[in-house]
């Protein structure tokens, strides 16, 4: 599968995710310069985290008008798959391919921390390796991260099932305690109606490796991958 | 020129910080009177914050030499070699005056400072440390100060993409009307693609790239030569306001064009902008520079050449670039929507010229500018000391050793620093292996097998009863911490906090201090790389603690032998490393507990620190050590109960310390060389045989386990459940700032 690593002026987990899926996952990936509209070569369109055009207007606000977000419209109806966290699950949602908006934390503090996510939905193509109601943990590191829509809009997302992560205690409880932001419902991670769009708050390239604390984050990889078998362990190359 | 400007007197020259005798040094060097904007140069580059006026004699003292150095003092920042083709670059700098006045800025610009001194060279910036120094967080001012420092590194590190991996906070009354922030910035770069601040070659074009130039920040380095009083409010506008998103497009422009090979040399625009980079560049080469101020881009209407020289507007690099290839640079800063404007070009007359479209404002010896009178102005022992050596800690009432050491794990200086740490990025780049709480910070380099671990300590209270040795003890730590990770101290570099240097007490802890750290750094083989001196920490004539903040970098071979602080599994047995000496005189115990700062510190034998953290890193590098913590502050009572706090799940132990005169330095007392270590049972013999070769003194105090931490120190006891410790650590600090 190829991989396009988004780079907006500002943008700075694009070389993490560019080292995961290359080092670790061994894929053939490139960097998309935010100018670019042209993605007929990729088959997934990763959106980083960072402070794109320095966020000083609403985060992702104007990355989400950029001409690389305008191109993704046409790659998603076509069938790519765009993941987009942190900064990029901003922009899904500014740039309108995703339902909602992020909001400054309730704790009007950034907060990087280690967060636990319990899975709602397996039946993206990047959850589909995983178990309904696994824990996995990632670290987040944001300043607006508290996820909100409106009435309607949530409603509609459950009917269609695409609140994909909420955080969660280790053991999987959906409780205040663990919402680190003040998200509506625990919403951490939420797909489009289609599936193949992806945004979360967490950062999956840092829970890729076990020197850098856990491998979660490669689960989303190895489902889109096809590479993992139906209980969650990773199948042998 | 131009007609509105003040009339040059010795009054003008005295208002902006210079002395008579500078003045007629100034006229002497130029041969006549300067113009205004000429004494502008001359009153920024010869600030004590530029020129180190009052402590260059001192300086030349510290060893700046080693094998492994591919850069000391005098650029931007240092490096060192760490083999695979890499080098380590870094540096550590005070920004304490602006974040007094303006506490979020000072602080944002304080980490902009520093990281942009470290990709000048050429390096990729990879960890932010931060040592700060606050009054009583109780207090709501102090607080006001904490939450605005802490946010305004939060704000310019995350945004900016460099993980904040360590540092330390510490709270001490003193520090109430001056808190100090250091931050310390460390970079990767190939060894042999280091860049530095020359303008070399005659012809060749300078540009002018970055941010745009305002009024924000002029005489910013005279500010920070001066002591503080009642209207420093009024200082505000001399604060420069830091744009982090512009700093991290200057960063990837400037590591891009380092890659064309059309740059010949490059600094960044720091204290006194403009003025100390056209000066100091063409300094270090031998030659000259001729600027037109006009094309200078600016951000605000009217600039005078003065106010454009001396600006501090932050993310600004004056680079210097090959003939001929001028459309490559500018085509980079294109691309990263960044202002590169060719302001001049080399010259060969040892002049800087400055123009105003086309007409001369300012013709001055570059040598003149950088080469800042230098004092040897007197010191003296304080008169203060003798009483506080005399002070006997043992005439102190000895209180319950159990609460003594709650209340410990509670105070702000050793309590959890999680309220600051979490609103730090911590991760970016994947490369944090230990994440800040630990002894020393470790990130891998990708590619090798390598790791570093970083360290900053500074102990004000210790230099305060005994600056040379106190001074020696916090670099003895630093390196130290990074010993306990298994790394190699390969560096030094160093931040001076001091008072005026015009009181001779003042500079005589200086001396004193710069004295033991060379002591230190010749005795465990480090050099310093470079550093920074901030003089002049004093409000209303009370000057801070004398504060050395020692930045450590070491390498580890192979990143899969570390070892962190916290015990990691009950049934291990426990080990103290090093001399049994110790002293309550400047302990934190002696201040938490009893509210005094006095006594006398514990001796300190160089040879032995060498010989103890050789050992621990022999331990560590065995797979032997499966926890390694350093005692400080709170001594070894405090070390053991961190072990039991800090991991995924708490874990008690059960131990018993060597005994000394009374049971409170047995447990709280403070002496430099001393490790706790922790060892599985398996491996006991071979730790012993370790030991037996590393000649160094040391015993088994005990095993990990248990729900209760219990030391035992002759018939007393400390018994605590260690969930009670870790509530009181936990929330020690953080009850303050909720």
């Amino acid at each position: 599968m190829r991989f396009g690593v988004v780079v907006f002026p500002g943008t700075w987990s694009d070389c993490d995710f560019h080292y995961v899926i290359s080092e670790v996952l061994h894929q053939p990936v490139k960097y998309v310069w935010h100018r670019d509209r042209n993605l007929a070569d990729l088959d997934c369109v990763v959106l980083p985290g960072g402070f794109s055009y320095g966020d000083y207007l609403r985060a992702g606000a104007v990355a989400g008008k950029s001409p690389v977000v305008e191109a993704l419209g046409e790659f998603v109806a076509r069938g790519g798959f765009v993941l987009g966290s942190c900064n990029g699950f901003q922009i899904l949602c500014e740039g309108g391919l995703l339902p909602g908006v992020l909001m400054r934390n309730e704790c009007l503090q950034y907060r990087c921390q280690t967060t636990h996510l319990v899975v709602d939905n397996v039946d993206t193509p990047f959850t589909r390796g995983l178990r309904p109601g696994q824990v996995l943990t990632m670290p987040i590191s944001h300043g607006e991260g508290k996820y909100y829509a409106e009435p309607d809009t949530l409603r509609a997302l459950k009917a269609r099932r695409q609140i994909v992560f909420r955080y969660a205690t280790g053991d999987g409880q959906v409780v205040r305690a663990a919402n680190p932001n003040g998200s509506l419902e625990n919403i951490a991670g939420v797909a489009s109606e289609t599936g193949n769009v992806l945004g979360l708050m967490p950062h999956p390239e840092r829970a890729s490796e076990t020197v850098m604390g856990g491998t979660d984050g490669l689960l989303l990889f190895h489902s889109l991958l096809g590479t993992l078998v139906e209980d969650g362990t990773f199948l042998k190359r | 020129m131009a007609g509105a400007e003040p009339k040059v007197t010795l009054d003008l020259a005295r208002g902006l910080g210079l002395t008579a005798e500078e003045y007629d040094r100034i006229i002497e060097r130029l041969g006549r009177e300067p113009s205004y904007t000429e004494l502008g140069l001359f009153s920024a580059l010869w600030s004590e914050h530029c020129a180190y006026k009052h402590s260059r004699v001192f300086l030349k003292r510290l060893p700046t030499s080693a094998p492994h150095l591919l850069q000391g003092p005098g650029e931007n920042a240092g490096a060192v070699d760490i083999g695979d083709g890499w080098a380590i670059v870094f540096k550590i700098e005070s920004h304490n005056h602006p974040s007094f006045i303006e506490p979020f800025q000072g602080a944002a610009t304080g980490v902009g400072g520093i990281l942009r001194d470290i990709f000048t060279m050429g390096a990729r910036p990879i960890a932010i440390l931060d040592s700060l120094r606050f009054g009583d967080p109780a207090d709501s001012r102090t607080r006001r100060l904490i939450e605005g420092v802490v946010s305004g590194i939060s704000w310019y590190g995350n945004c900016f993409g460099c993980p904040t991996v360590g540092g330390e906070i510490a709270f001490a009354p003193e520090y109430a009307g001056n808190p100090l922030v250091n931050v310390m910035c460390v970079g990767l770069v190939r060894a042999d693609q280091i860049f530095r601040a020359r303008a070399e070659g005659v012809g060749n074009p300078v540009f002018y790239v970055g941010n745009k130039t305002g009024r924000d920040g002029i005489h910013g380095a005279t500010m920070a030569s001066a002591t503080f009083d009642e209207e420093s409010e009024a200082k505000r506008p001399t604060v420069q306001v830091g744009d982090p998103f512009t700093e991290k497009l200057l960063l990837e422009a400037c590591l891009e064009v380092m890659q064309t090979g059309a740059v010949i040399g490059i600094q960044d625009m720091g204290a006194a902008g403009l003025a100390c980079c056209t000066s100091e560049m063409p300094a270090r080469s031998g030659t000259g520079m001729d600027i037109e101020i006009s094309c200078v881009p600016q951000r605000e209407t009217r600039m005078t050449p003065y106010e454009i020289l001396l600006s501090e507007s932050q993310e600004r690099m004056l680079l210097v670039a090959e003939r001929g290839r001028e459309d490559e640079v500018r085509r980079v800063f294109a691309k990263w929507d960044l202002d590169a404007v060719e302001i001049g070009r080399v010259t060969k007359d040892g002049a800087l010229t400055v123009r105003q479209h086309g007409e001369v404002v300012a013709v001055v010896p570059v040598d003149a500018l950088a080469d800042g009178p230098r004092y040897e102005k007197p010191i003296s022992r304080p008169s203060w000391l003798a009483d506080l050596e005399a002070f006997d800690p043992l005439t102190l009432p000895e209180p319950d050793p159990t609460d003594a050491l709650v209340r410990l794990c509670a105070s702000p200086t050793i309590a959890s620093k999680d309220w600051a740490f979490r609103q730090y990025d911590q991760q970016v780049g994947v490369n944090t292996l230990v994440l800040p709480g630990s002894d020393a910070a470790v990130l891998r380099i990708k590619g090798t097998r390598k790791a570093i671990a970083v360290s900053t300590d500074g102990n004000g209270r210790q230099v305060f009863l005994d600056p040379r040795r106190g001074a020696a003890m916090a670099v003895c730590e630093a390196a130290r911490n990074v010993s306990c990770s298994g790394a190699r101290p390969l560096g030094v570099t160093d931040c001076m906090n001091f008072g005026s240097p015009e009181r001779p007490e003042i500079l005589w802890q200086f001396a004193e201090a710069i004295e033991g750290i060379a002591q230190a750094c010749r005795a465990l083989d480090v050099p310093v790389v470079g550093g920074n001196v901030s003089f002049y920490n004093e409000t209303l004539g009370h000057a801070v603690l004398p504060t050395p903040v020692i930045g450590v970098v070491g390498v580890v071979d192979d990143a899969g032998r570390l070892a962190t602080q916290s015990f990691k599994a009950p049934g291990q047995r426990i080990a103290l490393l090093g001399p049994e000496a110790v002293s309550l005189g400047g302990s934190e115990y002696l201040w938490a507990v009893h509210g005094r700062l006095a006594g006398r510190l514990a001796p300190l034998d160089l040879e032995m620190e060498r010989r103890v953290q050789s050992a621990v890193r022999a331990a560590v590098g065995a797979g032997l050590a499966t926890a390694a913590h350093d005692c400080a502050e709170g001594g070894v009572a405090v070390t053991l109960a961190e072990g039991a706090v800090t991991g995924a799940a708490p874990i008690g132990c059960d131990v018993t310390v060597p005994a000394a005169t009374r049971a409170d330095v047995a447990f709280f007392g403070e002496g430099p060389s001393r490790v706790v270590v922790t060892v599985e049972p398996m491996r006991v013999r071979e730790f012993e045989a370790l030991m037996a070769e590393s000649a160094i003194p040391w015993r088994w105090i005990g095993v990990t386990g248990g729900e209760r931490v219990v030391i035992r120190s002759g018939s007393c006891v400390i018994d605590v459940a260690v969930d009670r410790l870790a509530h009181a650590w936990r929330s020690g600090f953080e009850r303050h700032m909720a």
